[in-house]
């Protein structure tokens, strides 16, 4: 593999920003500094007026592969996630068959081995994520896994969260909770209040969330004696946020992670009645979005997660009851998050690189872009405009609700393991 | 008006165009053969997810007694569970070249799909507990018959009004119109939220009738009491159902009306539905007349000209 050079941009990482180039060898960075030079072959990557940051993570990413394959696959997702600017993504477990043993990870990991940004694997908490029984964690931590979560559900069985989270804690592993307790949830197809009363939709109201946050901080207090971790998947609400602050000051082993939809679009879009706007969690009114900024802001979660969630048309061309829930995420989240939030690019690009790498135990990823360290790399045009067109997308799916959208910050290249994958904004693979 | 989707997109004007119309289709049904050409040459089809004979008769005549052709597209759920989707079903239908479709779904919100899909015009028969705009007007087409104007009529809405497509469109049709609404029902058949609704609460019937020029009595599903809202029917018709006692506490000239079908004994006694200031069955028929008038607007090619014309030009 050939020399890289990414010449004069912005340097950001952990350690702090400075004008540099950035030289990669071998997968890895070689030099940071002035003046560097590329050997005969090698290819320079102008960064002008750029962000050179480590490549993003995605702690929440579903690939579909196997089982739904007309909606995504891991290598359509994986060139989502590169023109994203991300290098690593965790696939979620909710593909058919379900990612709950050795053999369904090993596949996913083989698909993923040629993928255009590092694949990892989270597995079910339970067998076929029923929510019945303990899935064999300990054959898939051997593989690599470090997140468990039957996403699409959380664990309603109390004493069987329990037993996870210790037997997950005797393991290392983190649990990863989708929040919603299912019986006050009821089937409900949008947030419960003034928009769902309106539209006479089935709602889900903000405490069915809230209930199993604080259940789940109730057992880590049972557990965390022995090893055990919870990170909250997609937080919604303020309540949410409130309770796992309160954690966090208690010094409790929680973390947890924000969708861009959650801090960018609000439950009035559903009078539409468009099932672009159907998710899960719901879109929350205007005062949950703003508690999840400010959650963004101080700290209380650590990272954005896209919750990317292709849907093939027919699940998307119902009734917006009949609709499967879910939105897309990969390459418009760091958009939405440059300028949805109003936070410096440093604790951005901490939301969405570092601080997820070490969530997902993701030592290779999350920089620091310093000499001998694995070149995993983005680099951003932070004031690059360009409109969302669904038909453009690299994902298989067009679910998008930001189609037509004119965003700003845009990734100009990413470089997966010394390799440049993204180009100028096109995929080199 | 390219669509009738929501009352919410009509304002007093055009309620009372649609009155107005209304009057001179009442007037056509009334002769010996009630029928006008206004809309010979007009496809109307009616695309029923949910079965519902009433509404889709009460549409089907008006269309007949325009002179439309009609078809009439009954889904059964189990049929649309075979795979084909929404959107291919209405496009099917639209290939066929119709100008009105009329839908009927289970799910709130489906006619605004369905509109967005098609360049026919689309009637919403009732999506989900959203909306039914056509018995709105209706209701009021009734209420103005017999009060002359809603302008500060005392109105309760009684009973499931979380799950009513009618009570929502009725409270934005009657509050429209200058009524007071005030909804009453236990908590649990409430919607959760109701900031931004022009209306009053309360839980006591029995407070409310004294006061009312019309009471508005809601469908009440059976089933209801197994989704724990209700602890059985019999304690709903003890608090809320309009009994021959409690329909005492009513004004003389109060008005009694429901949607239809009723649950004779449930929300409402047979003596009751029966009484003379009951106009149940004037609503039925008034539903003909009103569903004339909006598939003249939406799909009538030269308004006003034909509304006389000879039934057999």
């Amino acid at each position: 593999m050939g020399e890289v050079l990414i010449r004069g941009g912005q340097v950001v990482d952990a350690t702090g920003s400075r004008v540099a180039d950035v030289l990669v060898r071998d997968g890895e960075v070689a030099a940071v500094g002035d003046g560097l030079s590329v050997r005969r072959g090698g290819r320079t990557l102008d960064a002008g007026g750029c962000v050179v940051a480590p490549g993003l993570v995605d702690l929440h990413a579903h690939l579909r592969q196997p089982g739904r394959e007309e909606a995504e696959t891991v290598e359509s997702g994986s060139r989502a996630a590169a023109l994203g600017g991300y290098t690593a993504v965790v696939a979620m477990p909710n593909t058919e068959p379900a990612v709950d043993c050795a053999a369904v990870v090993r596949e996913v990991l083989d698909l993923g081995a040629s993928a255009l940004c590092d694949v990892h694997v989270a597995g079910a908490i339970t067998k076929n994520r029923d929510g019945c029984e303990l899935a064999p964690m300990a054959e898939m931590a051997e593989l690599g896994v470090r997140l468990f979560t039957d996403d699409g559900a959380g664990v309603q069985d109390t004493r069987l969260m329990r037993r996870a989270l210790e037997y997950a804690g005797g393991l290392g592993v983190t649990l990863g909770q989708h929040c919603e307790d299912a019986s006050l949830a009821n089937g409900g197809a949008m947030h419960e209040g003034e928009w769902s009363s309106r539209l006479g939709l089935p709602g889900i109201p903000a405490e069915a969330e809230e209930l199993m946050v604080l259940r789940d901080i109730t057992l880590i207090r049972l557990t965390a004696a022995l090893g055990a971790r919870v990170h909250f998947l997609h937080l919604s609400t303020a309540g949410s946020i409130a309770i796992v602050r309160a954690a966090k000051e208690a010094g409790l082993p929680v973390s947890a992670e924000a969708a861009p939809h959650h801090f960018t679009l609000t439950d009035a879009e559903v009078a539409s009645y468009d099932p672009v706007f159907k998710v899960n969690p719901p879109l929350r009114p205007a005062s949950d979005v703003d508690a999840v900024r400010s959650g963004l802001a101080d700290g209380t979660i650590d990272a954005i997660a896209t919750d990317h969630a292709p849907h093939a048309p027919e699940f998307k061309e119902a009734s917006f009851q009949d609709a499967a829930f879910g939105m897309l995420g990969l390459e418009t989240a760091l958009s939405l998050a440059l300028t949805g939030l109003e936070l410096p690019i440093a604790q951005v690009l901490a939301l969405l690189s570092w601080k997820p790498a070490r969530i997902a135990g993701l030592d290779g990823h999350g920089g620091p872009i310093a000499e001998g360290r694995p070149a995993h790399l983005c680099v951003i045009d932070p004031s690059a405009t360009w409109t969302v067109d669904p038909e453009a997308l690299a994902s298989r799916s067009r679910n998008t609700p930001y189609a037509g959208r004119i965003l700003t910050g845009r990734v100009r290249h990413t470089v997966l393991a010394g390799e440049p994958v993204v180009i100028d904004g096109e995929a080199h693979r | 008006m390219k669509s009738l989707l929501s009352v919410a997109e009509l304002d007093v004007a055009d309620l009372d165009e649609i009155m107005r119309l209304t009057d001179q289709f009442v007037e056509v049904s009334e002769r010996q053969i009630p029928r006008v050409p206004a809309l010979r040459g007009r496809t109307v089809v009616s695309l029923f997810y949910e079965e519902s004979t009433r509404t889709r008769l009460s549409f089907e005549t008006a269309a007949k007694r325009l002179s439309a052709d009609t078809m009439n597209f009954a889904v059964s759920t189990s049929s649309v569970k075979k795979g084909e989707s929404l959107r291919d079903t209405v496009q099917t239908i639209e290939a066929m070249g119709v100008d009105v479709i009329i839908v009927r779904h289970p799910s709130a919100g489906v006619p605004w799909q369905v509109a967005n899909w098609v360049d026919a015009a689309v009637v919403n028969a009732g999506d989900g507990a959203h909306e039914h705009p056509t018995q709105a007007l209706l209701d009021c087409y009734t209420i103005r018959q017999q009060r002359g104007s809603l302008e500060g009529l005392r109105v309760a809405i009684v009973g499931d009004i979380a799950h009513s497509r009618v009570a929502r469109s009725d409270v934005l049709a009657f509050t429209t119109l200058g009524a007071e609404v005030t909804l009453v029902a236990p908590p649990t058949l409430l919607p959760p939220s109701l900031a931004g609704w022009p209306v009053m609460v309360n839980n006591d019937l029995d407070d409310v009738l004294p006061k009312a020029d019309i009471v508005y009595l809601l469908r009440m599903q059976l089933e209801r009491q197994h989704e724990a809202l209700l602890p059985s029917l019999r304690e709903y018709t003890a608090r809320y159902g309009l009994t021959r006692d409690r329909a005492r506490l009513l004004a003389d000239d109060a008005l009694v009306m429901h949607p239809g079908p009723m649950n004779r004994g449930v929300e409402i006694a047979a003596e009751v539905a029966n009484r003379p200031n009951s106009v149940i069955t004037r609503q039925v028929a008034n539903g003909v007349a009103v569903r004339m008038a909006v598939l003249f607007l939406l799909a009538g090619a030269n308004p006003r000209d034909h509304i006389v014309g000879d039934p057999n030009g």
